[in-house]
């Protein structure tokens, strides 16, 4: 080490330095991505997000249930045979976000419409049966859904979502 | 931090700023410019060590409190929680609640650095003092975060600790009760503690802005304790100090790393993970090691007043250090009287933490008295006389001069001190393994565990014959409310499919509701339920057990711990032995005799056994041979029935086990290259200086 004391070795220096200051932005990197991976959703609420079953059976026509999943609320419509061909008469290519109502709805199930009630806008909860449209209303911003969760007036840019759900019986849905 | 920065930045930008606030001029002066001693040693590297986990501790501190509930019956299972389903919540737990140790050893080595060096002394009085200011908020902040996790130690601890403002005089009980808020330590009080645990550490880094303002109007002292004169005696700060702070830091993280993923709660008290209980107190109440010299102090008086007095005079008194000792020279390095009282009174200080820690009994009050006698003579006689009496040896002209005097003979010091400090560290962190109840007689044996060691894992056939043994025996009385049946199919579990758990979970039957018609309901277990308990609540499960209730066992292994003296605690510090617990456990299981031994008895509706404290344990023999069967082929025999469900209850109080291990080695690996480079890069940096 007696001529490898000073600056006249610039190259060993240089790469000290370097290793050294990448080692130190790797380790702080790493060191860095507990802190951010706790922020996400632990183990028991990935857990509770399992998918729920809900019975459709006390639901009357023209009724609509709320039930929470994943700690969103999910409208769960009885549609009537009026609102059905409502949503089906309109002109898809007419709507801001084209959509057919058999698109958004199982086969051989059409009078039930489920849908995230979440207004697309801001995220506030729609009103169901209010409006222009005998679907949702959102007070919040006047955006108006029609039978279908599709959006016909007013600021939000897409329709209600549909969650994923599938029938396990006629009167059964499972939801998630 | 001292006078107008002569800083002038380059950038337009930055000098519009400079001008408005010159703020990057105070950074500059104070921590790139700023002429730094060039003899300071290792020791000095403490104060960036603090700092360090100062920003540490706030940092997981407020992590953790977004995961923790406040609340009396909440507090304890979501510190469970956030072990156990937090993503990398048991390495964010570990780092605070190791880190608290890590900083109070590096204050108490910062500590007694001034005291040997004398930094103490003019014009560094109002500096000192700032650090015995923060030393005392640091201690309300420990013991604060101690009562956080709601756990027997925690509830008992707080208990004793607010009682103690009951010596006061005339207004004592009135003075607690307004800390409880409350007739006993309860829900506002956790609440409390909870809201000061949180604002203290800020407060702490005011004052450390003071304590580092104050160093930079006195500048630092330093081992030779003679002020830089002229410019050869002293180094600009960066590179220099700040390289070899790195340096240090880094290497203080390999001891801090080894806790954190090696023996995360060696330095804990295993009383701790049972939940707070009113109504029983641990045998021996203790505080953490790093007051328990302070204990000591506290129990060697036998008047309450005086005892509490004393404690707090203990910390006190160093605030008068400065006038207590008022001897020119500075530095113990040239004053040999001086020297050898200061390691008597660091030997003093060690015994006094290792007195705090035992039953206050027998000799152990008597050597107590004599120490507490010696730890304020140290201050009220020793230095005030040695002041007046020693002939110090002559002291350097500069501090340059110092350096080049320096002979090959200077390490052995820093070697033997080293060396002591080691020592001293080990008994702190052992003492408080041999504070655990005396009342214990036979050591169990000790076994040998497949997850022991730095590269343990779980044997997945022991978790899964252990899982079967608890569900056929130990469930009809023990509950295992921290694990849900979603555990089962985790990474370093007993190796279940997602199917598996989620059949295993419907073969139970789960309290739920209400429904619509708002009645309470049973329905199969799902994933995410966690394993019901035997007994719908407390005292049902005492009405069924002749008074006692089964303990819950998902934290049973945690919660079990025996005696191990000197010198086993150094050995168990350096092989990572961590199996008291299951030790203990298994052996209670296997400890069962029919007949009580000659001249021993047990109360009528108890058992024997050899292991259990006190041999009179209320629960029967669980196992016996062949009760279980087993579908691989293992014996099935008691011994092998308490190793599975031993194993099984070890996974179930740290279902993260395995990955603690893992991803320790790989931060090891990580440290060593970079204290390496570190070394390397800052004997460059030292080198260039010469």
């Amino acid at each position: 080490m007696t001529t490898a004391s000073s600056a006249d070795h610039p190259t060993r220096r240089d790469f000290l330095f370097v290793a050294t200051g990448a080692a130190a932005a790797v380790g702080g990197a790493a060191a860095l991505w507990p802190f951010i991976s706790q922020m996400n959703p632990d183990a028991s609420t990935i857990a509770a997000g399992a998918p729920i079953d809900v019975d459709l059976s006390p639901i009357a026509e023209g009724q609509d249930i709320k039930v929470f999943w994943r700690g969103k609320p999910i409208y769960i419509s009885h549609r009537t045979k009026k609102q059905i061909d409502e949503a089906r008469a309109v002109n898809v290519a007419s709507l801001p976000d084209p959509q057919t109502d058999e698109a958004r709805v199982k086969a051989g199930h059409e009078q039930w419409l489920v849908v995230i009630g979440i207004c697309t806008h801001l995220g506030c909860i729609p009103i169901a049966h209010e409006g222009n449209y005998d679907g949702f209303f959102c007070p919040c911003h006047g955006s108006q859904y029609d039978s279908s969760g599709r959006i016909r007036q007013g600021p939000a840019p897409a329709n209600l979502p549909v969650p994923p759900y599938q029938f396990v019986s006629d009167t059964k849905i499972q939801i998630g | 931090m001292s006078g107008p920065s002569d800083y002038q930045p380059s950038n337009p930008a930055l000098q519009w700023i400079e001008r408005r606030l010159p703020i990057i001029g105070l950074v500059h002066s104070s921590f790139v410019v700023y002429p730094t001693p060039r003899n300071l040693n290792y020791w000095w590297t403490f104060g960036a060590i603090l700092s360090f986990m100062l920003g540490m501790q706030i940092l997981t501190g407020v992590v953790l409190a977004m995961h923790y509930t406040p609340h009396a019956d909440l507090a304890f299972k979501s510190v469970e929680l956030i072990v156990r389903d937090v993503n990398y919540g048991w390495l964010l737990r570990n780092m605070h609640a190791c880190g608290a140790s890590m900083f109070f050893f590096a204050v108490y080595v910062h500590m007694l650095r001034g005291l040997y060096y004398g930094s103490y002394k003019e014009p560094r009085e109002v500096l000192w003092i700032l650090g015995v200011i923060i030393y005392l908020l640091m201690m309300a902040t420990g013991f604060m975060g101690y009562v956080l996790p709601w756990g027997q130690m925690s509830f008992w601890g707080a208990t004793v600790i607010t009682n103690l403002f009951s010596a006061i005089p005339y207004f004592g009980e009135s003075i607690v009760t307004l800390l409880w808020g409350g007739y006993s330590v309860g829900n506002p009080t956790l609440n409390r503690f909870f809201s000061l645990h949180y604002l203290l550490p800020f407060l702490i880094a005011g004052v450390v802005v003071l304590h580092v303002w104050a160093l930079h109007v006195a500048g630092q002292n330093n081992p030779d304790g003679v002020e830089p004169k002229t410019e050869k005696d002293t180094v600009p700060f960066t590179p220099h100090a700040t390289i070899k702070d790195m340096f240090g830091v880094s290497c203080f993280l390999l001891l801090y790393a080894w806790f954190i993923f090696y023996m995360p709660n060696y330095l804990g008290d295993a009383d701790n993970y049972i939940p707070a209980n009113p109504g029983v107190t641990p045998p021996h109440i203790v505080p953490e090691w790093y007051y328990l010299p302070f204990y000591a102090i506290l129990r060697s008086i036998p008047n309450k007043l005086a005892g509490v007095v004393g404690m707090f005079g203990a910390i006190i008194i160093l605030c008068f250090l400065p006038w207590l000792d008022s001897a020119r020279t500075r530095s113990s390095k040239y004053r040999p009287l001086a020297k050898q009282f200061f390691w008597i009174f660091v030997a003093v200080c060690i015994l006094l933490g290792y007195l705090g820690s035992q039953p206050p009994e027998g000799i152990y009050v008597i050597a107590g008295r004599v120490l507490t006698v010696c730890y304020f003579a140290y201050f009220l006689i020793v230095l005030p006389l040695l002041s007046r009496i020693e002939t110090p040896r002559p002291v350097p002209n500069s501090i340059s001069d110092a350096v080049l005097a320096k002979t090959g003979s200077r390490s052995t010091p820093m070697v033997s001190t080293a060396i002591v400090l080691a020592l001293a560290a080990s008994l702190f962190a052992g003492s408080i393994d041999s504070a655990k109840a005396s009342e214990g007689s036979d050591q169990p044996p000790g076994n040998k565990w497949s997850f022991s060691g730095p590269f343990g894992k779980f044997d997945r056939g022991a978790l899964q014959r252990g899982l079967k043994v608890y569900k056929e025996v130990c469930a009809s009385c023990h509950g295992l409310s921290y694990i849900a049946f979603r555990n089962l199919a985790e990474p370093g579990g007993p190796g279940y499919s997602v199917a598996q758990a989620a059949a295993f979970a419907s073969d139970y039957k789960v309290k739920d509701g209400p429904n619509d018609a708002g009645d309470m309901f049973e329905r199969p277990g799902r994933p995410a339920d966690y394993f019901p308990s035997p007994f719908p609540n407390e005292q049902a499960a005492r009405a069924a057990n002749g008074g006692a209730a089964p303990p819950d066992l998902s934290l049973i292994t945690k919660a079990r711990s025996y005696k191990r003296g000197f010198p086993w605690f150094i050995i168990d510090f350096f092989t990572q032995y961590q199996e008291q617990g299951p030790d203990y456990v298994s052996a209670v299981l296997q400890g069962f005799e029919d007949k009580a031994p000659e001249g021993v008895t047990i109360p009528e509706g108890s058992y024997y056994n050899k292991y259990f404290p006190g041999h009179a344990i209320k629960m029967p023999k669980p196992l016996s041979d062949g009760q279980v069967t087993y579908d691989d082929g293992s014996p099935t025999t008691v011994a092998q029935y308490a190793k599975d469900v031993t194993t099984f209850l070890m996974w179930t109080a740290e279902p993260h086990m395995e990955a603690r291990k893992r991803l320790g080695f790989q931060v090891f690996v990580f440290l060593i290259i970079f204290a390496g480079l570190m070394y390397f890069t800052k004997k460059k940096v030292w080198a260039a200086s010469h």
